[in-house]
């Protein structure tokens, strides 16, 4: 029982956290949360059995192609909701923008793919239980995203320039860093974070449109706890949600498991609105 | 007062919708009931969405507990339908609060987020609670008493409900609860120097649209005759929400057209049901991108009226005395030690004031002086770290909303006022704690809101004669020109007929002839016994109408006193004034 919690409780975190970075780097480069952040990771699992079951491409093609394609849609986040409403007035309507797009992904892939839960390929053979590729990938997934984001945010002048901007924009613009491409480059980063989560997580959560809000909710909640922006809160808060989600699993059962995440989540915001790791803003007035 | 203008297009489409039984189609006297409660629901969210502001996504929610209210009461034997519904209301009401108090912590996307996730959460209770609600096999829904058990019948129940809950959200909106919650969605921070309790205000609202998302609910039983949780998606939690940004935020009208053009959008094109969802979100974000208005901005004639292109604002300080006349023997506003830093900056560090009534007094510094934190402290924004603000012996309380009480108004920096509503309307926003009628009484419009109406309207048009702004009353604020802005904030201050004002700059931006006129204003309102803290760099403005200055100098005071040993102090005139 406790192995089983252990093991499905950090692939799944791992994919919550996943999603939670997802939502960070999106923010970091244009202070926007976007409602496509789980819609792209549902979209990941759907392109990879689209591609290597339905389509017959050799596994790292469709790998390729997933991550590729969910890039893309990052990067038609950034251009279709995010843009438009960074440059009138009312800047909170991303809210709305970035909604109706994730609605509109949503609502094409129920249609154009299926709304039953399809089953996505396997991609390394072999392993029992908790060495079963369903949970190991998505914690390696998870290491190599934390582990390559910090080398390039650290050591690379590219990353450099993403923390510039994500710290102050303004400032960014004036000494002539190129803020719009780094956007882009950052929500098409974004994407491909998201698709990676949905395709290591395909063979746990199989290709569903069901995933979408889901990963939007749960991945959200390790944002929220961690703080905004927090890449380490969100990791250890993701997979802290994963073991919770999957203790309560077997000490409660069934939907009281959701019941308690929400009243978890509600119960902690309510009381420290940053998140457990962020320091409280100064009032503007 | 509504003109008989503005209660046309009701009439017309409440005309419209009781003539659908005589065409004699079934099918179309089902989605005209499906458009009436779906109506009753969206018109109580409006107040919510549209009118505060607040991105309730997941409203679905509350429709789903008033059905399984309704249902169960019914299903049980333990109550009749009609009180059944009403039982679902009482409820609905306590899950509107549950989810509203979120709002009070939360913003935007957070609260957004959590009434998703409280949507998510009813469902699946739905789904497990199988004892109760039957699971996912399902419960009947109510059947009304006769004769509201034929469809016709339940089709004029419905649309009567859908007539009162326009009247009644109509009656709130043009209330003064109403400019109170657009006033907390556009200006929260000058709502609620304006005495306006964000607490107070969201949780009745919230209760209010709670009620009505129920009720409507269990009419939505009725009308399914069965319910499963599958009937509660997501999709139709879009569908209110995008009916009211369609509709345009702060009007009834518009949503309404928003919710009626949803409901049968999809009936007169068939093969684009399963794309409906698709379709309006689509819609969504044209709306969002291309026209935040709304319908409701493309019915709004003020937008395209031609304003006079040289107007002059010409403020008439004579007539202040018919406003202000107060005692000048009254207790005055003492800072004493006031101390606050932000981390290792020392905003205010050990300030000293006093503010008497009748007098003009000036504070003046560089910027980062701490002028405006000053203004800050007293208005109960900041609690100051050390030292107090006191009006006589009487401490302040804590909270900018209990300022306006207190006879303490103030203007802002840059100036906050609400765009889509008129002038009028936002000066008449100043005066929202004069106000007698309860919020149930302004939803029925009883005499005491219209009493509260008529003073409010009255006492604004005086002031806005003051400042010199009556022949703009009825455009829209954000058609006005800064300076004009200017003195509409000056306005708004006065509805309360202050003992203090605290103005913030008023005259940035301002022509020097507009700074002349400015000046005579604020002398008048000080001579009419108000006390007057200006925080001016103009110094011109400031040796010419206070009577005593205060200069401040990185949260100190440099120097005290009237204007010509201000002049003369050596210290102020190397550091600040020059010369």
């Amino acid at each position: 029982m406790l192995s089983s919690i252990l093991s499905t409780g950090f692939a799944v975190g791992a994919i919550y956290a996943l999603i939670a970075v997802t939502y960070n780097v999106m923010f970091s480069a244009s202070r926007v949360m976007s409602f496509t952040a789980g819609q792209i990771g549902m979209l990941g699992g759907v392109f990879g059995a689209w591609f290597i079951l339905r389509l017959h491409l050799p596994i790292v093609a469709g790998f390729a192609l997933t991550l590729l394609a969910c890039a893309g849609i990052g990067v038609l986040t950034e251009i279709v909701a995010v843009r438009p409403v960074m440059a009138g007035l009312e800047k909170h309507l991303y809210v709305l923008s970035t909604l109706a797009l994730a609605l509109m992904m949503q609502q094409f892939t129920a249609i154009e793919w299926s709304t039953e839960p399809q089953p996505f390929p396997r991609i390394v053979g072999g392993g029992f239980w908790a060495l079963d590729q369903k949970f190991w990938l998505p914690m390696v997934a998870c290491a190599v995203v934390i582990l390559g984001l910090e080398l390039v945010y650290r050591r690379t002048l590219v990353g450099r320039a993403f923390l510039a901007i994500a710290e102050d924009n303004y400032a960014a613009r004036a000494l002539g860093l190129p803020e719009r491409n780094l956007r882009i480059a950052s929500f098409a980063l974004a994407g491909a974070i998201a698709g990676l989560a949905g395709f290591a997580g395909g063979q746990l959560l199989l290709a569903s449109i069901a995933n979408g809000p889901m990963l939007n909710f749960y991945g959200f909640v390790p944002v929220a706890l961690g703080g905004l922006g927090n890449n380490r809160g969100a990791i250890a808060g993701g997979l802290l949600l994963g073991l919770f989600q999957q203790a309560a699993n077997f000490l409660l059962g069934g939907v009281l498991v959701s019941v308690a995440v929400f009243v978890a989540f509600i119960v902690v915001l309510m009381a420290a609105p940053q998140g457990l790791f962020g320091a409280p803003p100064i009032r503007r007035v | 007062m509504r003109s008989r203008l503005t209660a046309l297009p009701y009439a017309l489409i409440f005309a419209a919708a009781a003539a659908v039984p005589l065409v004699r189609d079934d099918y179309l006297v089902l989605i005209a009931t499906r458009a009436a409660v779906y109506w009753v629901l969206v018109s109580g969210l409006n107040l919510v969405v549209g009118f505060a502001g607040q991105l309730a996504i997941g409203w679905v929610s509350l429709l789903t507990i008033g059905a399984y209210t309704t249902s169960i009461m019914v299903a049980r034997g333990w109550l009749g339908a009609l009180p059944a519904l009403g039982v679902a209301g009482v409820a609905g009401a306590l899950g509107g609060v549950l989810v509203g108090l979120s709002a009070l912590r939360l913003r935007t996307f957070y609260f957004a987020m959590t009434t998703l996730g409280f949507a998510t959460i009813v469902t699946q209770v739905a789904l497990a609670w199988t004892g109760v609600t039957g699971g996912g096999i399902g419960i009947a829904g109510p059947t009304l008493p006769a004769p509201l058990d034929t469809q016709t019948g339940f089709y004029f129940f419905c649309l009567a409900l859908a007539a009162l809950c326009t009247w009644m959200t109509l009656n709130i909106a043009e209330s003064r609860f109403g400019r109170a919650l657009v006033g907390l969605r556009d200006v929260e921070v000058a709502a609620e120097a304006m005495g306006i309790s964000k607490t107070h205000l969201l949780v009745t609202v919230f209760l209010f649209s709670g009620a009505l998302a129920a009720v409507a609910g269990g009419l939505f039983a009725t009308l399914q005759s069965y319910i499963t949780p599958d009937a509660f998606t997501f999709d139709l939690s879009v569908l209110f929400f995008i009916a009211i940004l369609i509709g345009g935020r702060g009007s009834v009208l518009g949503p309404l057209f928003g919710a009626i053009l949803l409901t049968i959008l999809p009936e007169f094109a068939a093969p684009l049901v399963a794309w409906s969802t698709f379709l309006y979100a689509a819609l969504l974000l044209v709306i969002v991108i291309a026209l935040p208005g709304g319908i409701a901005d493309l019915l709004d004639q003020r937008r395209r009226r031609e304003l006079p292109k040289d107007r002059l604002v010409v403020p008439r300080p004579d007539l202040v005395p018919s406003l202000i006349m107060r005692q000048l023997e009254r207790p005055a506003m003492i800072l004493s030690g006031v101390r606050l830093s932000f981390g290792g900056v020392h905003a205010i560090d050990g300030l000293d004031l006093v503010l008497r009534p009748g007098e003009v007094h000036g504070l003046i510094g560089p910027n980062g002086s701490g002028k405006t934190t000053t203004l800050n402290v007293i208005s109960g924004f900041y609690a100051p770290q050390n030292g107090a603000v006191r009006i006589g012996d009487i401490p302040l309380p804590s909270g900018a909303q209990t300022r306006a009480s207190l006879g303490i108004a103030r203007t802002f920096q840059t100036p906050r006022a609400i765009g889509d509503a008129s002038v009028l309307e936002n000066v008449m926003i100043g005066g929202t704690i004069e106000g007698r009628a309860s919020f149930a009484e302004c939803m029925l419009a009883l005499p005491r809101h219209r009493r509260d109406e008529a003073a409010l309207r009255m006492q604004a048009e005086r002031c806005l004669r003051i400042v010199g702004l009556e022949a703009l009353a009825d455009e829209r604020a954000d058609r006005l020109q800064h300076s004009e802005l200017r003195f509409t904030e000056i306005a708004r201050a006065l509805m309360l007929c202050p003992a203090f004002l605290l103005l913030d700059e008023p005259a940035a931006g301002l022509s020097a002839d507009e700074i002349t006129r400015l000046g005579a204003l604020i002398k008048a309102v000080g001579v009419a016994g108000c006390g007057v803290l200006l925080v001016e760099h103009h110094a011109d403005l400031i040796f010419d109408i206070c009577d005593r200055v205060t200069v401040l100098n990185l949260g100190r005071e440099l120097a005290a006193g009237t204007p010509s040993e201000i002049r003369a102090h050596r210290e102020v005139v190397s550091a600040y004034l020059g010369g």
